[in-house]
């Protein structure tokens, strides 16, 4: 098993994710630039950062290079296929995942740590928790205000494909919790199929307790496990 | 033929936009009364068609595929 970072110019999270899933979960790893090949690999990570210095729209140019054709392939080979922060723009602007990721409800750069509701266990990367459980993973964006239409709204929520919504310590999605005007408070969704995950917070830096959370480590945990039985 | 396409994207109407309401605030507290501002963006793309029909449709579709996210954005197209 092996999983592929993919950097583009201006990716800045890949060498956290690297390090959590080679060194702490002893997977091997490789960071490939996105003009080479993601062929063979068995899960992706889009890492955070500010691809393209967030030109035109934040994700926008990312989305465009040919690298993210290999990445929908493997998305329906049902590979696990994962976008943090900057990586999640990426995902939604190459139609991966639906929606829009707008500039932020107060209009500046928001990094702090946020508390999320696990929202379904069913999913590649979301194994590992309870259902319902609350996590504390830092968020770190000036565009991450998730967006959709209604209709599109009303299938997330009936096909179960919300993954984490920002929550208070008490796990209530109160309109405080919100910290970038998300609809619905929703922090990260999934495809249909369960093995594609955009998300705003960065597990990576929650993933051991040296940083004050190692709650984000299941992320990884529960993709590993999915790849180890696909 | 060369032209000369200005495209303009903004936020379809009634979606939030931040930055325009904190320019509102900003001209208000230097005294402006002024009832709303909306951002936009405007690129001027110079490229070859054979005709203006042929570039505005070119550029139809280069809105849709890259330069607005038709989830928020609405766009014009202006061929010079």
């Amino acid at each position: 098993m092996k999983f592929a970072i993919i950097r583009f110019g201006g990716s800045n999270c890949d060498m956290d994710v690297h390090h959590i899933l080679k060194d702490v979960l002893n997977v091997p790893t490789d960071l490939v630039w996105y003009k080479d090949s993601i062929k063979g690999y068995d899960g992706v990570v889009i890492p955070g950062g500010f691809s393209y210095g967030d030109y035109l729209r934040a994700g926008s140019i990312a989305a465009s290079t040919p690298i993210m054709k290999s990445v929908k392939e493997l998305a329906d080979d049902k590979k696990p296929v994962i976008g943090i922060c900057n990586g999640f723009q990426i995902l939604v602007e190459s139609g991966l995942l639906p929606g829009a990721l707008r500039t932020n409800i107060h209009p500046k750069f928001c990094c702090k740590w946020v508390n999320l509701r696990v929202e379904n266990t069913d999913t590649a990367f979301t194994s590992k928790f309870r259902e319902g459980e609350v996590v504390r993973i830092p968020i770190a964006h000036k565009e991450g205000n998730f967006f959709v239409d209604n209709n599109t709204l009303s299938d997330l929520n009936s096909r179960h494909k919300v993954a984490f919504r920002y929550v208070d310590s008490g796990g209530k999605t109160v309109p405080d919790a919100n910290p970038n005007g998300s609809i619905e408070n929703i922090a990260g969704i999934t495809n249909d199929a369960g093995n594609v995950l955009g998300m705003m917070p960065h597990p990576e830096r929650a993933s051991e307790s040296i940083l004050g959370s190692d709650d984000g480590r299941k992320v990884f945990e529960s993709m590993v496990e999915y790849a180890l039985q696909g | 033929m060369k032209y000369r396409a200005e495209i303009t994207t903004q936020l379809k109407e009634g979606m939030l936009d931040p930055e325009g309401d904190t320019i509102q605030r900003a001209l208000m507290h230097l005294g402006y009364d002024v009832s709303g501002v909306h951002t936009a963006k405007k690129l001027l793309v110079e490229l070859e068609a054979d005709s203006t029909y042929d570039a505005a449709e070119m550029m139809d579709e280069m809105c849709q595929k890259l330069l607005a996210n038709p989830v928020i954005h609405n766009y014009s197209i202006k061929i010079q």
